[in-house]
């Protein structure tokens, strides 16, 4: 019984993981149709955001809730406009540009962080069941999970930004027509994607190594969940996850976690087959 | 003045100061080039820096007691940027055009595997200075690191004896990790201990939640660990975070020599036992004086001299006492004479290459890691590579060229 709860706790943080390291991306390639293969460099650079403030005496949980994704947020609003903005429509390029950006952003921050492993340890402690451990921050992680989902169908449906948003993304001319400036809100969108990978990888520094090339371990699956997931944002993000995240920690625990990171491509090539557009692009159309 | 007169007459000039005080050829012939192709950038640095660190102290304090042969000797330090074509091509140059007459370099397995047969053609004498998993035969290669049988053979034992027969190994998923766990299954065995699960990760794994599950499960007296690089240091951080770094002790094979218990905090690593050839914490008089010199040089701040750092430097001062030996700097000449079982009292103790492996005898220490200091628990004195002689003869069989995967 003890081991059914504690592997349902971590299938839960698996689906968890999934949703924070996809959020930010969800936004970028979801809504903005820009292909970001730099989102795992700016999680990357959020998780140095922390190890950066933490050796500046800041609290954890302030350099991992606020620090980290106010830093990568104006990170993403100088390299929008500054790179992105020129690119809007071009998917193919937006895909090199980003590229270029990635080996960029491991670049500097190498030469400033050197190439050595950093890391904070965990807060928190940990609690049993029955004969089982379990660490405090794996429920943090699912509860910001949940705090994330739900934050972002707020805004998006009852806030006037959140509307302004799907508007612009929907027909920008119209938007322009209607008095509304597409470049800032593509500007802001991208921040908001940026500062949702910077809290990712806030939230993931106690947990991995900190490394510059600590981003390219996540950028596939995050990829995967989002196009696995579909059209709708939110529906797609938490659906995908909740498969893809299910799937490798039950085969994980079943067999081993090579073979839990085989399932995962593999029911991911499987779905691609026979859900060519995504879980949302058949079930819950119409959702956010 | 325009460009192309300004290029020929300071060209002329230049050449007209340094032609008299040395004649360019002879400058060539009064100097040897040590070769060293070691990652000094990419995810590999962190091995690579204090290896070649150790080298450039070494060669500086051979010039210091007036070079080899009369001659000084001169570093040609490659950096092959953790990328295996690099190593290929470096290697070629410090063999060709530098004329090197000995290379060192190689970190891990596939890069040794790169550089040896390209030495191997231009029969220039190639030192592998990295504890590795045993079992290369090749008369133009020495390997001076550390092999399983000299320190799992060892740890396995001591820690079984402290915690317990049954044990959980956990290795990085290539060909290091895969051989060594199987060592450690023997010796495991061996001891009257039985082995839970062998669990292999690819090296970019960074969630261990469900693994650290399993292990709970299988309720194990130890962990030994083979784990390989930053993605993998995850696994210490959430062990420590489901607080079972007090409830179930680990040792390790590979644990601190990525400097892993200076970045990890003391609470996740206190108690954790590994075992090498070379400690910074050793207490001789060598290693005394060999610290010394190294702060001097470097900083008094540098992080922890390695196990490898301390390999380098011992492998450079075995070649050197072979040129002594041969009076020769000629590749086969060499090779003759460090085969003569040659030995260097060096930072870790004294070191003998075994003439019918190419590997060295040495001392083995275990250390236990507190408050991020590598402790040492108990010291055994010139340890054979009892694993590479078991398969391996290099008097009998000189032209016997591989790696034998040792079947345990």
């Amino acid at each position: 019984m003890d081991l059914a709860i504690v592997v349902f706790i971590q299938v839960l943080y698996a689906v968890a993981s999934l949703v924070i390291i996809s959020s930010g991306l969800a936004v970028i390639f979801g809504m903005m149709k820009v292909i970001n293969l730099a989102h795992g460099e700016f999680m990357m650079l959020g998780a140095y955001a922390v190890i950066m403030s933490m050796r500046l005496g800041i609290n954890l949980w302030v350099a991992m809730f606020i620090v980290a994704p106010l830093a990568v947020g104006l990170v993403g609003v100088i390299l929008e406009r500054m790179v992105i903005r020129r690119l809007y429509g071009r998917m193919v390029d937006t895909m090199l540009a980003t590229w270029g950006l990635s080996l960029l952003l491991i670049g500097v921050v190498t030469s400033i962080a050197g190439n050595t492993t950093a890391g904070v340890s965990a807060p928190l402690s940990s609690f049993t069941i029955g004969a089982y451990s379990v660490s405090v921050y794996t429920l943090v992680i699912i509860a910001v999970a949940v705090g994330l989902g739900l934050a972002i169908r707020l805004i998006l449906l009852r806030t006037q930004l959140g509307l302004i948003a799907r508007g612009t993304m929907q027909n920008p001319n119209m938007a322009d027509a209607l008095g509304i400036s597409p470049s800032v809100v593509y500007s802001v969108t991208f921040a908001v994607g940026a500062a949702l990978s910077g809290l990712a990888g806030g939230l993931l520094a106690p947990l991995t190594g900190v490394v510059p090339t600590m981003g390219g371990a996540f950028v596939a699956k995050a990829f995967i969940t989002v196009i696995g997931g579909g059209p709708a944002i939110l529906a797609g993000l938490v659906s995908a996850s909740t498969l893809f995240g299910s799937i490798n920690q039950l085969a994980t625990f079943i067999t081993t976690p090579v073979l839990g990171e085989v399932a995962l491509l593999a029911a991911a090539i499987v779905m691609l087959r026979l859900l060519p557009q995504g879980i949302t692009g058949r079930f819950f159309k119409g959702t956010l | 003045m325009d460009r192309r007169f300004f290029i020929k007459t300071s060209g002329a000039a230049l050449a007209g100061s340094v032609a008299p005080m040395f004649p360019l050829s002879a400058f060539a012939a009064d100097e040897i080039v040590v070769g060293s192709v070691h990652d000094l950038s990419g995810g590999l640095d962190i091995y690579g820096k204090p290896m070649v660190d150790a080298m450039m102290l070494a060669i500086e304090e051979q010039n210091a007691l007036g070079g080899l042969l009369g001659k000084k000797l001169r570093l040609a330090s490659y950096d092959p940027q953790s990328n295996m074509q690099l190593y290929a091509q470096f290697a070629q140059q410090a063999a060709l055009k530098d004329k090197a007459a000995v290379v060192m370099g190689g970190i891990t397995s596939a890069s040794r595997e790169v550089i040896r047969p390209v030495l191997d053609r231009s029969k220039t004498p190639y030192f592998y200075n990295t504890q590795y998993e045993g079992g290369v035969c090749d008369r133009n290669t020495f390997c001076t690191g550390v092999t399983p049988a000299q320190t799992v053979s060892k740890l396995v034992p001591y820690a079984m004896n402290k915690w317990g027969k049954k044990v959980y190994v956990i290795a990085a998923d290539y060909n290091y990790g895969q051989i060594t766990s199987q060592w450690v299954k023997k010796f495991v065995q061996d001891n009257g201990g039985s082995v839970a699960s062998i669990d292999f990760f690819p090296l970019d794994v960074t969630n261990f939640g469900p693994t650290i599950s399993k292990i709970e499960a299988a309720k194990p007296d130890m962990i030994v660990s083979a784990l390989v690089g930053g993605a993998h240091m995850s696994f210490y951080r959430q062990w420590a975070a489901a607080g079972l770094t007090k409830k179930i002790p680990l040792a390790s094979t590979t644990f601190a020599l990525g400097n892993e218990h200076i970045v990890l905090s003391a609470a996740e690593t206190d108690g954790f036992l590994i075992s090498y050839n070379y400690f910074q914490n050793l207490d001789t008089p060598e290693n005394k004086a060999f610290k010394e010199r190294f702060y001097k040089r470097f900083g008094s701040d540098y992080p922890n001299i390695t196990e490898l750092a301390s390999a380098s430097y011992q492998g450079f001062k075995l070649w050197a006492e072979g040129v002594k030996k041969a009076g020769s700097l000629d590749g086969e000449k060499v090779i003759a004479a460090l085969e003569s079982g040659i030995s260097i009292v060096g930072p870790s103790g004294k070191v003998t290459i075994d003439p019918e492996t190419h590997h060295c005898v040495l001392n083995v220490s275990i250390a236990e890691i507190r408050n991020k200091q590598l402790n040492i628990v108990k010291t055994f004195q010139q340890e054979k590579p009892s694993d590479t002689s078991a398969v391996c003869n290099l008097k009998k069989n000189p032209k016997d060229n591989q790696q034998y995967v040792i079947k345990v």
